[in-house]
């Protein structure tokens, strides 16, 4: 594990969840969310969690993204907060 | 005070932790729209899962898989501190599985919603509930 990626990935992920969350709109809330998902997933691969990294990598960032994409689509895409 | 300094510096992680979970936590309670609110779930679930994974974590610690295959006498024995642990690896990976279930039905619940209501806001929906 090396301490400055490890640092410089975790900063990068909490500006990722702040983010996806103040963005109004939820199109962009979903992108913010998969970029904090792959971070995520950086994260774990410096840990040497590797098949904990790709499965988020292919579940988490890939697949999540793909269902708010689609949900978004499917209702409104405009937020209050 | 000035001895908890250190602490506070090298356990930076586990700070960053509580941080993500708190903000997951605060987007459950407090915020307005549907959709945000599975944002926030899903960000307090993945830093549950971080916080796991970092406790296998091990400085000088290589990837757990076995380098030399399995041998026979003392060579089939492993030195436990080379590798990472495995354990809390094994048990997050069922929990991102189920992480992605549950927005799958959290994502279907909030179409039906929009489908009814015409709106993801929380207290328009309330009012709506209230009125009839």
């Amino acid at each position: 594990m090396i301490w400055q990626i490890d640092l410089a990935v975790l900063i990068l992920v909490l500006i990722c969840a702040v983010g996806a969350l103040a963005v109004k709109d939820l199109m962009g809330a979903a992108i913010l969310f998969g970029a904090y998902s792959f971070l995520m997933c950086i994260l774990w691969a410096v840990m040497g969690a590797v098949d904990v990294a790709f499965t988020e990598a292919s579940v988490g960032a890939g697949v999540s993204t793909v269902f708010f994409v689609a949900a978004v689509f499917r209702t409104s895409r405009r937020s209050k907060d | 005070m000035e001895q908890y300094i250190p602490l506070f510096l090298t356990k930076y992680n586990y700070w960053v932790y509580i941080a993500l979970m708190m903000i997951g936590l605060w987007a459950m309670i407090a915020k307005n729209n549907l959709v945000k609110k599975i944002v926030g779930m899903n960000i307090f679930q993945t830093a549950i899962i971080l916080f796991y994974v970092s406790i296998g974590a091990k400085y000088g610690g290589t990837i757990p898989i076995i380098q030399h295959g399995s041998g026979h006498g003392h060579e089939a024995a492993v030195r436990a501190a080379d590798y990472i642990n495995p354990l809390p690896h094994v048990l997050m990976l069922t929990a991102i599985v189920v992480s992605v279930a549950t927005l799958g039905v959290a994502l279907a619940l909030v179409i039906k919603i929009h489908r009814r209501h015409r709106t993801l806001e929380e207290d328009e929906i309330l009012e709506q509930l209230r009125e009839s």
